[in-house]
C-alpha cells in the first residue's frame, strides 16, 4: 500500500512539474498570443465594454455601464443584426429544453422538500410504497440530475451553439425531438423508481430499458452540435465551445458504460457506481455550467475573459483529474487501496483548474464588482461562479482520508453535494435563463422584483440548507467515529439540523415556484411591458441606426 | 474543425484512460478473488425475494453494507456491526448495496446481532414499537389487519399503544421474505486476509472479535 502511494504521490509531481515546464515555454515563447482575440470572438466588432443584461430596466443598465470605466465605442450593427437571426436558428429547441427544465425544477424541489420532511418526521406519508423516503429521495435525485439541470445545460448549450460558432443552428429539428424523447424517458423512468423497478443504483436508478431513451434523446441534442461545427463561420473556439463539446463526447460515454446491464458486479460495480455518479457531476453538468459562466460573464461585463491561456489549463486539467476522483466516495470501503488513494490524490489535484477557473472569473468581474448591486443576471452567475471555487475546494478537503473518515456517511455530504449542483450549476442555469429568454422571445421579463424575489429566497433558503447540513452532519459524523457515543447520540443530534434543513428546501422549492411563474408570465408574453427596454434588443440597434 | 475534432478525441482519451484505471484495472485485480465458503452458500428464494425489495423500497439511502477498518476507526467495531468487509464478501451481489449514508445503522451482519423474526417484524412495522429514538419510516404496506389470525399467518406482536383498536397484524409475504434477507446478512465467518495490501495486527483482532458475535440487538448495537 505504502509503495502505491509512494509512486503515486511521485507520479503526480512528475506530472505537475512536467506541466510546470509546459506552460513556463509557453509564456517564454507566446504561445498565448492567439488566445487574446479568441476571447474576443464572442463580440461584435466594437461591442467590446458595453454592457448587458436584459432582466434589469434602463437605470440599472445606465448604472452599470457607469461602474465598467469602458470607452464605448459604437458597435457594428451589421454584427448585431446577425445576432438576431443566430438566436432566431435554435429558438424553439432552447424553448423546449428550458421551459422543459424549468417545470422539472419545480416537480424536483416538492419531492426533495417531502423527502427533506420524512427525515424528521417519519410517519409522513407512510401509506403507500411509492412515497416512502427509499423511492422520493431517488426521484428527487433524478428529478433535479437529469431533467432541471441536464435539461438547462442542454438548452443553454443549444442556445450558445450559433453563437459560438456564428453560424446559424443546422438541424435543430433534431434536438426538438432529443428533448421530446428526454423528458418521455425521464417521466417513465420516474414512474417506474416510484412503482419500485429502480435499477437500485445511486445515479443510476432509472431502468436501463428506459435509460436507453435518454441515450436516443442526448444523442439527437448533439446532432446540431456537429453540424453547426462543420459549417461553422469562425475561426476560433472559444472556451465555452471546448466544454460544450467536451461534454458531449463524455455523457455518452459514462452513462452507456454504467447503464450497460451485466458487466460489473459486487464491489466492481460500487467501482463503477461512483466513478459514474461522480462524473456526471464533473464531466457533464460542470462543463455545461461552465460554458455557460465562460460566455455570460463576459458579456453581462462588457470586458473579455481575463486570461485566455488560464482557461485552456482549467480545462485540460479539469478533463485529466475530474474523470479520476469517484472512488473518494469509498474511502474505507472493500476496494483496493491503490484505487481510492488515485481517487484522493486526483482529488486535492483538481485545485489547479478550480483555481484557473476562478482567477478567470472572478478577476473578470472584479473590477465591476458593482454591476453586481444593478444586474439580476450577474447577480446569479458570479455566485454560482463563486460556489464552484468554493465547493471544490470543499471537495478536495473532504477527500482527504483523515476528514472524510468524519463526513462519509454523513448529511455533510449532501450539503456538500448541493453546493456544487445547487449554488453553482443551479445558479448559473437560472442567471443564464435570465439572460436569453428575452433574446428568444423578444420580451422582457416583466417583474423585477420576481427575480429579486426568486434570488433572495433561493440564496437565504439555501444559506440556511447548506449550513445545517455541514455543522449537523460534521456533529454526526463525530459522534460516528467516537466508540463511547452511542448511535443513538448521532440519530438525535441530526434533528434540528434537519428541521432547519427543511426550512431552507421548502425557501428554495418557494424561490422556484416565482421563478417557474415568472417564466410561464414571459412565455406567453405577458405582464407590463417595459418599453424603454426594447433600446438594447437588435431591432433597437437597426431603428437607431436608421435614424442616424 | 479539426481544432474541435482533436478536443473531441483528447476528452474522449482521457475518459478512457481513466476508465482504464478505475474500472478495468481493478476488476482484474479482484476477478481472481475467490469468496470464502460460507459465503458460497446459495440464497433461499425467500431471501432473494427480500433483497429485490430492500432494493425496491431504497433501504441503501440510510443503511450502508460495509463495516470500516478499526485502523480508521474503531467505532464500527465497538458498535457490534463486524469485521471490515472485503471484495469476497460481495462476490454475488448485484446491484451492489455498499450505501453512502448512515442514517441508520450499517447492516451487513444485523442477522447475526438481531437475529429475531418477531423484532424485525415489530420495527418493519413501525420501528418505534420497538426503538423509540427511530426516525426510520414506518411500513405498514407490507402488513395487513385481520381478524382472526390463522395458522399460517404470521401475527405482529406489538405493544398496545401501536395495535389497531380492534383485530391483528399479520405479515404479508414481502415482509417475511425482508426479514429473511436481513437475517440472512450475517458476515460473521472469518475471512483469510482483509484487503489485498492490509494484513493488519488490528485486523485480525477484529476477526476474532466478530466471530464471537452474538446477538446484541438494537439497543446494545447502539
Amino acid at each position: 500500500m505504502t509503495v502505491n502511494i509512494a509512486f503515486l504521490l511521485a507520479m503526480t509531481l512528475l506530472i505537475s512539474i512536467g506541466g510546470l515546464f509546459v506552460l513556463v515555454w509557453a509564456l517564454a515563447n507566446d504561445q498565448f498570443s492567439v488566445g487574446k482575440q479568441a476571447a474576443r470572438t464572442i463580440f461584435a466588432k466594437g461591442e467590446l465594454g458595453h454592457v448587458e443584461d436584459q432582466a434589469t430596466p434602463q437605470a440599472d443598465r445606465e448604472a452599470m455601464q457607469v461602474s465598467s470605466h469602458h470607452q464605448l465605442e459604437e458597435a457594428d450593427a451589421e454584427e448585431l443584426y446577425e445576432r438576431e437571426f443566430l438566436d432566431r436558428s435554435s429558438r424553439a429547441p432552447t424553448l423546449l429544453w428550458l421551459s422543459s427544465s424549468v417545470v422539472w425544477l419545480v416537480l424536483g424541489s416538492v419531492f426533495g422538500v417531502l423527502a427533506s420532511l420524512k427525515l424528521h418526521m417519519p410517519e409522513l406519508m407512510v401509506d403507500h410504497a411509492a412515497m416512502t423516503f427509499g423511492r422520493v429521495r431517488p426521484v428527487h435525485l433524478n428529478m433535479v440530475a437529469y431533467s432541471w439541470t441536464s435539461m438547462a445545460g442542454v438548452g443553454v448549450g443549444i442556445w450558445l451553439i450559433p453563437r459560438l460558432f456564428k453560424t446559424p443552428l443546422v438541424g435543430g429539428g433534431f434536438a426538438v425531438a432529443g428533448g421530446i424523447l428526454w423528458n418521455i424517458g425521464l417521466f417513465l423512468g420516474i414512474i417506474a423508481v416510484l412503482a419500485g423497478f429502480s435499477d437500485g443504483l445511486e445515479w443510476l436508478e432509472i431502468p436501463w430499458q428506459l435509460a436507453v431513451l435518454l441515450v436516443i434523446g442526448g444523442a439527437l441534442a448533439a446532432v446540431p452540435l456537429i453540424l453547426t461545427v462543420i459549417k461553422r463561420r469562425v475561426q476560433h473556439l472559444y472556451v465555452s465551445a471546448w466544454y460544450l463539446v467536451a461534454a458531449l463526447v463524455w455523457f455518452p460515454m459514462l452513462y452507456i458504460t454504467a447503464n450497460f446491464p451485466n458487466l460489473f458486479d459486487g464491489v466492481q460495480q460500487g467501482t463503477m457506481n461512483w466513478w459514474f455518479a461522480h462524473n456526471v457531476l464533473g464531466l457533464w453538468m460542470t462543463p455545461l455550467g461552465l460554458a455557460a459562466a465562460y460566455y455570460l460573464i463576459p458579456k453581462i461585463t462588457g470586458s473579455q475573459i481575463y486570461s485566455y491561456s488560464l482557461s485552456l489549463i482549467g480545462f485540460w486539467s479539469l478533463a485529466l483529474f475530474y474523470s479520476q476522483v469517484g472512488l473518494h466516495h469509498l474511502i474505507g470501503g472493500p476496494v483496493p487501496s491503490w484505487v481510492v488513494t488515485l481517487s484522493i490524490a486526483t482529488s486535492v489535484m483538481m485545485i489547479i483548474p478550480v483555481i484557473a477557473v476562478a482567477i478567470n472569473h472572478h478577476v473578470t468581474v472584479a473590477p465591476h464588482w458593482r454591476m453586481l448591486l444593478h444586474s439580476p443576471t450577474l447577480r446569479f452567475v458570479e455566485l454560482g461562479a463563486i460556489s464552484y471555487t468554493l465547493s471544490s475546494l470543499q471537495g478536495s478537503i473532504e477527500a482527504l482520508p483523515w476528514v472524510n473518515t468524519i463526513t462519509h456517511f454523513t448529511h455533510f455530504t449532501v450539503g456538500h453535494a448541493h453546493l456544487g449542483v445547487y449554488a453553482f450549476i443551479g445558479f448559473v442555469m437560472f442567471g443564464s435563463i435570465y439572460f436569453i429568454m428575452p433574446r428568444l422571445l423578444n420580451w422582457e421579463w416583466p417583474y423585477k422584483w420576481a427575480i429579486s424575489a426568486h434570488f433572495w429566497l433561493a440564496f437565504i433558503g439555501f444559506f440556511l440548507y447548506f449550513w445545517a447540513l455541514t455543522i449537523g452532519g460534521w456533529i454526526q459524523g463525530l459522534l460516528l467515529v467516537d466508540p463511547a457515543a452511542s448511535f443513538q447520540a448521532s440519530v438525535e443530534v441530526t434533528i434540528p439540523y434537519l428541521v432547519t434543513r427543511s426550512v431552507g428546501g421548502t425557501l428554495m422549492t418557494l424561490s422556484h415556484i416565482v421563478f417557474a411563474t415568472h417564466f410561464w408570465i414571459a412565455l406567453r408574453r405577458q405582464g407590463p411591458r417595459v418599453e424603454e427596454a426594447q433600446q438594447l434588443f437588435m431591432r433597437g440597434w437597426r431603428r437607431k441606426e436608421a435614424q442616424a | 474543425m479539426t481544432k474541435a475534432i482533436a478536443i473531441a478525441a483528447g476528452a474522449g482519451m482521457i475518459l478512457v484512460y481513466a476508465g482504464l484505471m478505475l474500472l478495468v484495472v481493478p476488476s482484474i485485480q479482484l476477478s481472481g478473488a475467490k469468496p470464502p465458503a460460507e459465503a458460497q452458500t446459495q440464497h433461499s428464494a425467500e431471501e432473494i425475494r427480500g433483497r429485490k425489495l430492500y432494493v425496491s423500497l431504497g433501504c441503501v439511502y440510510c443503511h450502508s453494507q460495509q463495516p470500516r477498518d478499526p485502523a480508521q476507526t474503531p467505532a464500527d467495531r465497538e458498535r457490534g456491526w463486524g469485521r471490515p468487509s472485503v471484495p469476497e464478501d460481495y462476490t454475488y451481489d448485484g446491484p451492489h448495496l455498499l450505501g453512502t449514508m448512515r442514517t441508520g445503522p450499517d447492516l451487513f451482519n444485523i442477522g447475526a446481532r438481531q437475529p429475531s423474526v418477531d423484532w424485525h417484524l415489530a420495527h418493519l412495522y413501525n420501528p418505534r414499537a420497538v426503538v423509540s429514538w427511530s426516525t426510520m419510516p414506518s411500513y405498514p404496506f407490507l402488513f395487513r389487519e385481520t381478524d382472526i389470525v390463522l395458522d399460517e399467518m404470521q401475527e405482529v406482536h406489538l405493544p398496545e399503544e401501536f395495535l389497531p383498536s380492534e383485530g391483528h397484524i399479520v405479515a404479508t409475504d414481502d415482509a417475511m421474505a425482508l426479514v429473511k434477507y436481513m437475517l440472512s446478512l450475517d458476515h460473521t465467518y472469518p475471512v483469510e486476509k482483509l484487503t489485498a495490501e492490509e494484513p493488519e495486527e488490528e485486523a485480525d483482532e477484529a476477526e476474532t472479535e466478530t466471530s464471537s458475535l452474538d446477538a446484541t440487538g438494537e439497543g446494545s448495537a447502539s
